[in-house]
């Protein structure tokens, strides 16, 4: 049981198709870890045993019918409360959509069902994408399994941690200013921020349209890859997406190699603010990828000194236009509906009680920077520095073929530790915003543990619009250099520790 | 509430008029999503998760929605935009799906346009500043004796109009009308509705909605420039309804400066009993916090399909009409009926297939007008085409059928028996010219009527009709009447 917790979707892929293992084996054995260690990790909010069964069970039957199977056949899959899934509830971590059953698919819940996908269940996030550290779930915060007393990361934390706690070989999530990334960096996982338009937003419930891109999160950068492959692509009910052949990700992953590539490091990411170990990790990953032939330079972007600033006018902007419509009409939630109270007390009752704090400082920090007056100033001048850091990447990427950078500037925090202090939460996403206001792509992979606290440091690669297959051709590299160093990845080797006992999934020496 | 006369506001106040028509456009799906567009469905049938702004849907712009904006712009002499984008017009209200509208807002698809319009005899030279896109919203319908939402117990949505697609075309400040001012919206107004229907772009049904027209009015004192107050009267849902209330207003506002009291600017609702009442107050203008779309890309029309777009652009109505009838000779009074007809497309393709103007007129208001009435269809969805009433036109001047047979063979074209000359020998309803029947018939006539024959041989000519009469009737219908009558003439003489 434990060595198919512990293999990779490619691996499981393999093996269900060969017909060494079933569908329903895998499945049962997923459901079961979530039914031994999601009490501590709380990384699902939802968790449908029956329906992944059944699902495992047509594999199955597809299999032996002799039918073709998808390319994820039989591979389970926890999936980020954001994208709509008929017969699943959607809350998007929030209250005010408590219950919601979505009639609908997003059109990346039909590409991995077309793949024979099995859908474990909903994982936790902060309130519609809003934080780095899922505390702002309407629900319940999760843990990082490497240290439960410490944040997953977030928005996506409950995606990743779902992989880290191995109740899961794949995940999904959604990125609008490094909720795929920061999870990642934090819990020792790989995860990917698309290009913008690469990757479906139809029926992932927006945050920041402008912003969001869904992707893929793994344990190892190939299966990323695999994923990456299957919810990729162009989608003609989403104008934004982008009507473009998808570059060959898996063979990116297979060629590895980085002799001659031109690698740029921020210049602007580091020093004040970031921690010591993280550096010290990022360095040696540099010092790995020149060692294999690349070619490091420094590169400066002046600009997204700025982006923080920029990011948190954009987003909230359209935060508060994209939350109206959770007004209690239609769906969701309805507070103060006594046949007394007029239709705007009974709006403003609803939103009062189902958004939270953090939901709320956003709709109106928006609603501000939108108004009449304002608007040139906050909105406008924000889509001026939004361009002003296109254009740092386009002069960069003229020099060097990516850019590179730490993911976060920290280790995983304690829980509640930035709670009350939204500014510093939001540093944590200093390094992965420039990538959503320009567009491009980006990978987090992790590179060593912080000798500081023993904890995951994420490395971030950064290529133009459309280039994914840098990222994976970088992070195949890198990673497989770093494993050979290691003997084990970091994942296995924390399984392997005791502090890593209560994930039960044995021992790989 | 204290009227001034109306002749007496002019004389004191010139109105300057701003007027806002949306137009329905009549594509077979809706603005964002593939969901029907049409009118008096069930209510909630025609939706889905885009219209219903369900959380993660997004929109897909209708390219058929842009094709019609163009043609509407390109018919009102605008500007075409090289690039534009949709923007959120962002308030709470229920039948809003998404609590936001998808609008254009600083960058219209189609800017700086005019129509000129003549008004007895003079002509008015109305600014068009644009035409933009946007998604009309749902419709509530409120319990209660008054339907107002003030008064209802509970309210009633129903979203198949969500996402309908809308064009608003809004003129600059129109100055200058004087006392023509209400006639002058009612002009324009018809203007637009004849062309749209031109365009084929929209039903334009005023009752249903398909083009609605908020009439703006503010009255400046006589020799001052500075614009004054301006109220928008709304629920105008008739040509004659736009000149009725602008009258109002302008009597209601004139009484109001006269009195040195000031107009408040605010809607105004129209009651068709004739006056309108306050309705939302504008003194504190609504902040909708426009911002550009992001779940929509740019539309960026090329010049290439913009110019090929103008190259199906139609006849201006009024122009084609003046054309038309000077070609085809008519009165002033034939023309206002074979347009009140809706027939100047059908008479235009009868006379193409070889008719005259009169006789096509002459059918088309007369015989198949009564028809389509009766079967409470068009002209045009009658089961006759032009080119058929224009055969059977022939087959009169042939002689080989007179006007009485001629509608018992467009009865049987319409009810599906063939070609007008199909028709005439299925029926057999050729007129009989043959001299020996003729004759035969003529003999039978006057042995069955002596005494008739009687006074013709005594030189009383007129009594002839009877014997006409009598012989038409043997041969039912089917002889030439001049014929008969040479031969009686002959035979008594």
């Amino acid at each position: 049981m434990s060595a198919l917790l512990r293999a990779g979707a490619t691996e499981l892929a393999g093996l269900i198709a060969s017909g060494e293992v079933s569908a329903r084996e895998v499945t049962a054995a997923h459901l079961d870890q979530i039914a031994a260690v999601d009490d501590r990790v709380k990384a699902f909010l939802h968790v449908d045993g029956e329906r992944a069964l059944a699902s495992a069970d047509a594999v199955d039957a597809k299999r032996a019918a002799g039918e073709k199977l998808g390319p994820l056949a039989g591979v389970p899959l926890a999936m980020k409360d954001i994208f709509t899934m008929q017969g699943a509830p959607t809350t998007c971590g929030s209250r005010i959509l408590e219950g919601w059953m979505p009639p609908y698919n997003s059109t990346i819940t039909d590409k991995l069902l077309a793949a024979d996908v099995i859908v474990l269940g909903k994982t936790n996030m902060d309130e519609f994408a809003m934080g780095s550290s899922t505390e702002n779930s309407g629900y319940f915060a999760t843990h990082n399994p490497w240290d439960n007393a410490l944040i997953p990361g977030g928005s996506g934390g409950g995606s990743a941690a779902a992989l880290a706690a191995f109740e899961a070989p794949l995940a999904i999530g959604t990125d609008t200013g490094g909720s795929i990334r920061q999870p990642a960096s934090v819990t020792g996982t790989v995860g990917v921020k698309p290009t913008y338009g690469g990757t479906s937003r139809y029926g992932v419930v927006a945050m920041a349209s402008s912003l969001d891109t869904p992707g893929p999160c793994a344990r190892n950068v190939r299966d990323a890859a695999l994923l990456h492959s299957v919810i990729g692509g162009w989608d003609p009910r989403d104008s934004t997406s982008i009507n473009a052949p998808l570059p060959d990700l898996l063979g990116a992953v297979e060629r590895a190699d980085v002799a001659g590539m031109r690698i740029g490091v921020v210049t602007e990411f580091g020093g004040e603010g970031y921690q010591p170990g993280v550096e010290q990790r990022f360095s040696e990953a540099l010092a790995v990828l020149e060692q294999l032939g690349a070619q490091i330079v420094e590169v400066s972007c002046p600009n997204f000194e700025y982006a923080l600033a920029a990011y948190y006018l954009i987003m909230p902007s359209e935060v508060s236009s994209n939350l109206a419509r959770f007004d209690a009409m239609r769906y969701g939630l309805r507070v103060g509906d006594d046949g007394v109270n007029s239709v705007e007390e009974v709006m403003n009752l609803t939103r009062g009680a189902g958004f939270g704090a953090e939901a709320k400082r956003r709709i109106i920090i928006g609603t501000y920077a939108l108004s009449s007056g304002y608007y040139d100033a906050y909105y406008g001048s924000a889509q001026k520095v939004r361009t002003l850091i296109k254009r740092d990447f386009d002069a960069a990427f003229d020099k060097v073929d990516v850019l590179v950078s730490p993911t976060t500037p920290t280790t995983a925090f304690p829980i509640g530790e930035r709670v009350d202090d939204p500014l510093a939460m939001y540093k944590a996403d200093l390094c992965t915003i420039p990538s959503n206001l320009a567009g491009n792509c980006a990978l987090s992979l992790p590179v060593g543990l912080s000798p500081d606290n023993g904890l995951p440091v994420g490395f971030q690669v950064m290529a133009p619009v459309l280039a994914d297959d840098r990222l994976y051709r970088i992070g195949a590299a890198l990673e497989a250099e770093l494993n050979r160093n290691w003997g084990a990845s970091l994942l296995d080797q924390f399984a392997d520790s005791p502090a890593g006992a209560y994930l039960n999934v044995g021992s790989i020496r | 509430m204290s009227l001034m006369e109306f002749d007496d506001a002019l004389v004191a106040f010139d109105p300057v008029l701003g007027l806002e028509v949306h137009v329905e456009l009549n594509t077979a799906s809706k603005m964002f999503c593939g969901c029907a567009n049409a009118f008096g469905a069930e209510p909630n049938t025609q939706t889905c998760p885009v219209c219903l702004g369900l959380p993660g849907s997004l929109p897909v712009v209708n390219a058929r929605a842009i094709e019609s904006a163009i043609r509407i712009g390109l018919a009102l002499n605008c500007d075409i935009a090289q690039w534009c984008r949709f923007a959120r017009k962002n308030y709470f209200y229920p039948d809003m799906t998404k609590d936001f509208q998808t609008s254009q807002y600083d960058e219209p698809i189609a800017f700086d346009g005019f129509v000129d319009l003549e008004v007895d005899g003079e002509v008015f030279h109305i600014e068009i500043e644009r035409a933009h896109m946007e998604e009309d919203a749902g419709k509530l319908v409120h319990s209660g004796f008054t339907g107002r939402i003030g008064d209802a117990d509970y309210s009633l949505v129903d979203y198949n109009r969500a996402g309908t697609p809308l064009i608003e075309i809004v003129t600059r400040p129109i100055r200058g009308t004087g006392a023509k001012a209400p006639q002058v919206a009612k002009a324009y107004v018809s203007y637009l509705r004849d062309l749209m229907l031109a365009l084929g772009v929209s039903d334009v049904r005023m009752e249903q909605g398909s083009l609605r027209c908020d009439a703006n009015v503010s009255l400046m004192p006589k020799g001052e420039t500075e614009l004054g107050l301006r109220t928008e009267t709304k629920n105008v849902n008739s040509l004659r309804s736009i000149e009725r209330a602008l009258n109002y207003e302008i009597r209601r506002q004139a009484a109001l400066l006269a009195e040195g009291g000031r107009v408040h600017q605010e809607t105004r609702h129209w009651h068709e009993e004739g006056y309108t009442t306050p309705g939302r107050s504008k003194e504190q203008a609504e902040d909708y916090r426009y911002f550009p779309e992001p779940d929509l890309v740019p539309v960026a029309p090329s010049r290439e399909w913009v110019e090929q777009l103008r190259g199906t652009l139609p006849e201006v109505p009024a122009v084609r009409r003046a054309r038309l009838q000077e070609t085809w000779g008519f009165t002033d009074l034939e023309m206002q009926d074979a347009v009140n007809g809706g027939a100047l497309d059908v008479i235009e393709a009868t006379v193409a297939a070889g008719a005259t103007p009169q006789s096509a007129r002459k059918w088309w208001l007369t015989e198949l007008a009564r028809r389509a009435n009766e079967a409470g269809v068009e002209l045009a969805e009658l089961a006759i085409t032009p080119s058929q009433v224009a055969a059977v036109q022939a087959l009169v001047d042939a002689g080989t059928v007179n006007d009485k047979l001629a509608r018992q063979v467009i009865e049987g074209v319409l009810a599906g028996e063939g070609t007008p000359a199909e028709v005439v020998g299925a029926r057999g309803l050729a007129v009989v010219s043959d001299d020996g029947a003729l004759t035969a018939a003529v003999e039978r006539a006057i042995e069955a009527n002596p005494d008739v024959a009687e006074r013709i041989r005594e030189g009383k000519l007129a009594a002839a009709g009877a014997l006409i009469g009598a012989v038409m009737r043997d041969m039912r219908g089917q002889a030439d009447a001049a014929r008969v009558r040479e031969l009686i003439l002959a035979r008594l003489g």
